[in-house]
């Protein structure tokens, strides 16, 4: 039709260009750049309770008589078939020395069973400064039928953090894979 | 231009094609429009007859109409059919018929993208529908369709939701483009930016939040899809994903999404009133700047519906403040109404009703939002009816109050023929009380701590929810009145002239009382433009 090739001639290549492109880069913001620029941020903030890691055990200025207690928390997803808790519910931690504790899990099927542990730290504001030098949640964990074993975490409550937070949780949720 | 339009046309020329097929193959913009408002009627009875559902059961306490889980299933549906379905659909159709007109074009420049636009949404209404009668039926995780609850644990169907939400976005994306390119490129030559009137302003403005936001919405629903069949894990934490973040694209969305369905509106009120007092808009372009910094506040908000997913005192912080800088424009446009009705020769024609409750209803609707803005409050608000309560004040006082004024206003203009006005008051008196008895009580539910999206609810609620439902279904009635009126206009309304309102001003007045078929192949001239200027 006469109208609408006089309409397309109106509308200029380099237009349309950005009239199909916008929603094009928009869809590809949401699914390829929002997701890792949100785990990066949630790294950088220790926003949602992330923790961070540290490669070596690194030298902190210690205040002696500053103590945080650090309590220990275990989940596990339904139909995760394997039973989890800490070893010990609590510990006096003093900022900036490295402590090590395990917790304990035991299959209790007759099948291997592959899982991985999803860490967590409240309050937010403590997440940033809890960091851990070795954790079972850097890696999936097998479990052979009836297996128990222990996992063990070495960890650090930073000085930096806020003064006023006396009372830190860490908290794991073990997830099932499915290989 | 002149030249290659007057030998533009087919046999189109005089008239559209007679029989069905009018309607399937039109690529003129009335038509179009006129389908988009049918369609969004039908689509606001359908998901009406679900909030019945939802009020019968809410009646009194206890389980009497349905089970929990189908219960779950209409307050989904109806978000979704009413957001989608209804309110979208209202407002692209009454683009499309006014934009062209208001801009002095022939047509959208699109014709037929506009038609594919269109005629996407019944199949994509269609397959949402059909989920009902799936097994584990409808999405029932609402319409907000948080991870995990719309992935891990949602039934087989919820794909076929997704592709339906795919093809929702994919016909509001062509939409958007359209409006734009008729905008930019169609508008009469003599018409600069700053003379549009603000019903195509808020609608371009709407279509640039569009073309940012739906995106973002394929974006999750398609994360959401590789989640469910194809092993990624955007969303679920075992592979390192996060359903959080779920939340921050969804409202990343979302909060642009209620501006898409109010803008608009903001539109057609500054056009309405203006026009019942007869004096020109006060503060023209403060509400062009207005609405801009709305939209653009309007992507930086979004977590003010996560200030309980354990934010950082500074997000929420920042977030509260945020929020609270979006009442700023809002009230600029508040206040510029007003001020156009002061010492104005006002009349109270239907329209003007309909606009003058927006204004008190919508900003009662606004006050809430501020309420549940604040961070620390929102933790007594979040997910109570009182947010209920906020969201149907802005939208059906606000959005659908709009698209019914805007429908009254211009119905003379599309029919050639004038609505039986007292019908039209006794149904704005009936409109306007129900729905207060309907939502306002729902204001009191919250604040005393009822849950929202549950079918069953402690004692202590019953009275409320028992005024509320009746509210509703008087409110629900008032529909059949509405088509009634429509419908009676169309067959039996008196002959109008061509402006037929006393003040009007606008390019689509100078049309035929009955806007003909192909308008505006010469364009306005300057002069023209300028006499109908709504605003000094
Ligand atoms: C002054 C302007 C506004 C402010 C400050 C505001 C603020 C808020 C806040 C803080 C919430 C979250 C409440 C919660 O979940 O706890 C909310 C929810 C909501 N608002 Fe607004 N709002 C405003 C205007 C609007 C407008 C104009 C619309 C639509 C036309 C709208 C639609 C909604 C909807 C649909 C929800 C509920 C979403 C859900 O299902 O959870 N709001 N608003
Ligand atoms: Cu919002």
């Amino acid at each position: 039709m006469v109208t609408d090739m006089k309409q397309n001639n109106k509308i200029t290549k380099g237009f349309w260009i950005k009239l199909v492109s916008a929603p094009i880069l928009m869809f590809v913001f949401a699914v390829f750049i929002m997701p890792p620029i949100y785990d990066v941020f949630c790294e950088i903030t220790g926003f949602n309770g992330t923790t961070g890691r540290v490669e070596a055990e690194q030298q902190y200025e210690v205040e002696e008589e500053r103590k945080v207690e650090v309590s220990f928390f275990a989940m596990t997803m339904p139909g995760f078939p394997v039973q989890f808790g800490p070893k010990v519910n609590s510990m006096q931690v003093v900022p900036g020395k490295f402590y090590t504790t395990s917790y304990i899990a035991k299959n209790n099927t007759d099948k291997e069973v592959i899982g991985q542990a999803i860490p967590s730290v409240a309050p937010t504001d403590a997440a940033l400064y809890f960091k851990k030098l070795e954790c079972f949640c850097f890696n999936r964990q097998v479990f052979k039928p009836h297996e128990e074993i222990e996992m063990s975490l070495r960890f650090v409550v930073e000085p930096e953090m806020d003064e006023r937070i006396k009372d830190v949780s860490l908290s794991y949720n073990f997830f099932k894979l499915e290989s | 231009m002149t030249t290659a339009t007057a030998t533009s046309h087919d046999d189109h020329h005089h008239g559209p094609e007679k029989g069905i097929m009018r309607w399937v193959k039109t690529t003129n913009h009335k038509d179009i429009g006129t389908l988009y408002l049918w369609f969004a009627f039908a689509m606001l009875l359908v998901g009406g007859a679900m909030a019945m559902g939802i009020r019968m059961e809410l009646l009194q306490p206890g389980m009497q109409v349905m089970d929990p889980h189908f219960f779950n299933q209409l307050t989904t549906m109806h978000g979704l059919i009413m957001v989608f379905g209804a309110i979208m659909p209202a407002m692209v159709g009454l683009g499309n018929w006014l934009i062209p007109m208001m801009v002095g074009a022939p047509d959208m420049a699109l014709p037929r993208m506009n038609n594919w636009s269109f005629w996407i949404l019944p199949f994509a209404g269609g397959i949402l529908m059909s989920t009902f009668f799936m097994d584990g039926g409808a999405p029932a995780f609402g319409w907000t369709f948080y991870a995990p609850l719309s992935t891990t644990f949602a039934p087989d169907s919820t794909d076929f939701f997704i592709f339906a939400v795919h093809l929702l976005g994919f016909s509001s994306i062509m939409g958007a483009i359209n409006i734009i390119a008729t905008v930019i490129n169609m508008r009469a030559p003599e018409m600069k930016l700053m003379d549009m009137p603000l019903f195509v302003w808020t609608w371009l403005i709407t279509s640039f939040l569009l073309i940012g936001a739906m995106p973002v919405l394929a974006g999750a629903v398609t994360m959401m899809l590789t989640d469910r069949n194809f092993g990624t894990a955007f969303f679920d934490a075992t592979g390192g994903g996060d359903p959080v973040m779920f939340q921050h694209i969804f409202w990343f969305f979302g909060h642009p999404e209620v501006y898409i369905m109010i803008l608009p509106a903001f539109g057609i009120i500054s056009h309405i009133i203006p026009t019942f007092s007869r004096k020109p808009l006060f503060g023209y372009s403060s509400m062009v700047y207005a609405t801009a910094s709305i939209a653009f506040l309007s992507y930086i908000v979004w977590a003010h519906h996560m200030f309980l997913t354990g934010m950082p005192v500074a997000g929420e912080l920042y977030f509260m403040y945020a929020t609270m800088m979006i009442a700023v424009p809002t009230g600029v446009k508040v206040f510029n109404w007003v001020s156009t009705m002061w010492k104005g020769s006002m009349t109270f024609e239907t329209p003007m009703l309909w606009a003058l409750s927006f204004v008190i209803l919508f900003t009662i609707g606004g006050f809430s939002g501020l309420m549940l803005g604040i961070a620390p409050a929102d933790i007594q608000y979040h997910d109570t009816y009182f947010v209920v309560a906020h969201f149907h004040y802005v939208l059906v006082t606000g959005a659908l109050w709009a698209i019914i004024a805007a429908t009254l206003y211009w119905l003379p203009k599309w029919t050639g023929k004038m609505y039986n006005e007292s019908l039209a008051k006794v149904h704005f008196w009936w409109a306007v009380i129900s729905v207060n008895v309907l939502f306002f009580p729902q204001h009191f539910l919250g604040l005393a701590g009822m849950p929202r999206r549950i079918p069953d609810y402690s004692l202590q609620f019953a009275d409320f929810n028992l005024i509320s439902s009746l509210g509703g279904f008087a409110f629900g009635a008032s529909f059949i009145l509405l088509a009634y009126i429509v419908v009676d206009c169309i067959r039996n309304g008196k002959p109008v002239d061509a402006r037929p309102w006393d003040g009007a001003k606008g390019l689509e007045w100078t049309l035929s009382a009955k806007a003909d078929y192909h308008t505006f192949n010469t364009p306005p001239s300057r002069e023209l433009i300028e006499n109908e200027s709504q605003h000094s």
